[in-house]
């Protein structure tokens, strides 16, 4: 039996990384403020072991993005810094039409095994520009995955798999979770990609969800078993692509009601790709249109009366359910 | 700069592979005989030349959109580069990738890229990663007149300048960024003096005299190896044919156009002229290599009308590792 720790959110990711740069010479972080630690403590005192392995960058979301392209095609490693999903746009091409493409375009002669790794969400009135749930974008490239844990051990699992594929991954941290504490194990600890996780059992609905949303929609289940006797299942889907279809159908085959909870904007959001597949392959399953909970059609606002208006959260996840199973 | 004989007559060859492979290719274009469009790279072979001529297979470029003569210049095979311009299944990239996406890191070659200025960052990141594994290696990223305005040419080159980094920064400046004049899309003539923002070299030669290329990459490029950082060599040229293959040409004159392609302009009747007047070649000799160059150009069309397409069911092959 491994050992166990508690461990912080973010303190279990970076230590996925430092593992597994300590196993792999190849590995090296880039990006803004990555010798300061990140901007959350992703890469805290990894330059007193790692000196020339976390190099700090110009603000130049395409340069860092573009320089992991580059080193990873000469076979090392990169661990692209993005700091908050909301920059990443700066360096969409970059994303979109190399990393995304590089392989295939190369008739495979080429591989980009890269991490883009960056945080998302609302946190703190951080406001329209620092506050955004941009996944969805990277779910509609071919050549990339994109993992969303939901808790330090999953986060620490799931970076260690993102570090040992060969493929471009994008890793997103949802801010939400970072006062979020929870039992991981201490050594090397891997997880695979594009498997989800039921967090929570239930029966009379599933709700999928990804990062934070996760948490919230099991406070609200435990809430709605214990005063109305209603049984939720919650499916953590920790990567959205490759999306673990299979896994969802099974959870349906049990409750015959889809919920997609995120807190990104609910149009065009992935859940909308969700429940297109789901509707198709799993239709027979369903006793009930699928729903999906999302943010409004705005940006995050930065008043906390209006954010928090913007903001999916338990009352609306537990008002979505109770609307839901009326 | 000792350049032997047999070098320069290399280089004349390499030259006259790319001038023919692109001629080649714009005939069987305007015959309806190629898939998608080309941009061809008559005109300004003595950059590609002159610059792969001081690297081996070790050290990396990064090309454009009109790529196929820093492809030759590199090594590339005009048989197995047909074939991915007729889209077989037996080219570079199997059929995927197409004229703008031609790529063979066994040789060093990081890809033509289809977006104007995408190659300059990822040189650097390759740069980044020669020098991080302590090899002499330097990356050579060639790039236009148009894209030096880009974003990605000044990220690029504050990271690397500022990094160190063992990256050459190539610029075939032929005066037009698309359609737009130099003149119309940038306040400077002389695109070198963006050198001096980064606190770099930069200098400015004839393009199309092959010789000078070589003697300023070679300068670069030592100096890159050394660990002296970056330079940006700026080579003034022309395109002899319009941005793509089949372009109307509507915004330079015929009299421009033709002033170029002159023989004292155009780099390989210049270049043949030098080789004569120094005895470094005889005319037998150019022509023989002129003759083989021609049947090695016919035989890798051949070999491409005759390979076979790609299969469908592959289509997905490639998207990641493990399809």
């Amino acid at each position: 039996m491994s050992e166990i720790k508690q461990m912080f959110f973010v303190e279990a990711i970076r230590n996925a990384v430092e593992l597994e740069m300590r196993r792999d010479p190849t590995i090296f972080v880039a990006g803004e403020d990555v010798t300061e630690g990140g901007n959350y403590g992703e890469y805290l005192n990894m330059v007193q072991e790692f000196p020339d392995r976390i190099v700090d960058t110009p603000i130049t979301e395409t340069a860092i993005v573009g320089l992991g392209v580059g080193a990873a095609a000469m076979g090392m490693r990169p661990i692209c810094a993005m700091s908050k999903v909301d920059f990443m746009m700066v360096a969409m091409d970059e994303i979109v039409n190399q990393v995304s493409k590089f392989r295939y375009m190369y008739g495979g002669n080429v591989k980009l095994p890269m991490v883009l790794h960056a945080s998302f969400g609302v946190r703190r009135q951080a406001a329209a520009q620092h506050s955004q749930s941009l996944e969805a974008f990277f779910t509609h490239l071919p050549g990339v995955k994109v993992v969303i844990p939901s808790t330090p051990s999953d986060g620490k699992g799931l970076m260690a798999a993102a570090l040992r594929d060969d493929n471009p991954v994008v890793f997103m941290q949802n801010l939400r979770l970072l006062p979020t504490k929870g039992d991981a194990p201490v050594g090397e600890h891997i997880l695979p990609l594009g498997k989800c996780d039921v967090k929570r059992d239930g029966k009379d609905l599933t709700i999928v969800a990804w990062g934070g949303c996760v948490q919230e929609s099991i406070a609200v289940a435990d809430k709605l078993e214990k005063e109305q006797g209603i049984s939720v299942e919650v499916v953590d889907l920790r990567t959205l692509i490759p999306l673990d279809l299979d896994g969802i159908l099974k959870s349906l085959e049990k409750t015959g009601r889809l919920m997609i909870v995120h807190e990104a904007i609910q149009q065009s959001g992935f859940g909308a790709e969700i429940a297109a597949q789901v509707a198709d392959a799993g239709f027979d399953l369903l006793d009930a249109p699928i729903k999906r909970l999302g943010a409004p059609l705005c940006p995050v606002p930065s008043s906390p009366i209006l954010e928090a208006a913007y903001l999916v959260d338990q009352a609306k996840i537990e008002a979505a359910i109770l609307g839901f199973l009326r | 700069m000792k350049l032997s004989n047999e070098k320069m007559l290399e280089m004349y060859e390499t030259m006259y592979r790319i001038r023919a492979f692109e001629s080649k290719g714009k005939e069987l274009f305007l015959e309806g005989k190629l898939p998608g469009f080309i941009h061809i790279y008559l005109g300004e072979e003595a950059v590609a030349t002159g610059v792969c001529a001081t690297l081996n297979n070790n050290d990396q470029i990064t090309s454009t959109h009109r790529g196929h003569g820093h492809c030759i210049a590199k090594g590339g095979r005009t048989d197995l580069m047909f074939a991915e311009l007729y889209g077989k299944e037996t080219g570079y990239c199997k059929g995927k990738g197409g004229s703008m996406h031609i790529a063979d890191p066994a040789l060093g070659i990081l890809g033509a890229n289809g977006i104007v200025g995408a190659g300059m960052p990822i040189a650097t990141g390759a740069a980044f990663a020669l020098k991080y594994n302590k090899t002499d290696n330097v990356a050579v990223t060639f790039f236009g007149d148009g894209a030096s305005n880009r974003g990605t040419f000044h990220e690029a080159l504050n990271m690397a300048s500022t990094w160190k980094l063992p990256v050459v920064f190539v610029c075939e400046n032929n005066g037009y960024g698309l359609t737009t004049a130099q003149a119309r899309h940038q306040n400077i003539k002389d695109i070198s003096v963006r050198a001096a923002a980064y606190g770099i070299e930069g200098v400015t030669v004839d393009g199309n005299d092959v010789l000078a290329v070589y003697e300023a990459a070679e300068k670069a490029v030592t100096n890159a190896r050394k660990g002296g950082g970056p330079t940006l060599i700026e080579c003034k040229t022309y395109r002899h044919s319009g941005h793509y293959v089949g372009d109307p040409e509507k915004y330079r004159s015929k009299e421009e156009v033709e002033a170029w392609m002159s023989d004292d302009k155009d780099p390989i009747p210049r270049f043949a002229a030098y080789l004569l007047e120094k005895k470094i070649a005889t005319k037998e000799a150019i022509k023989a290599i002129r003759s083989k160059v021609d049947e090695e150009i016919v035989a890798a069309v051949e070999f491409a009308v005759n390979s076979p397409d790609p299969d469908p069911a592959n289509l997905l092959k490639g998207t990641l590792v493990e399809i």
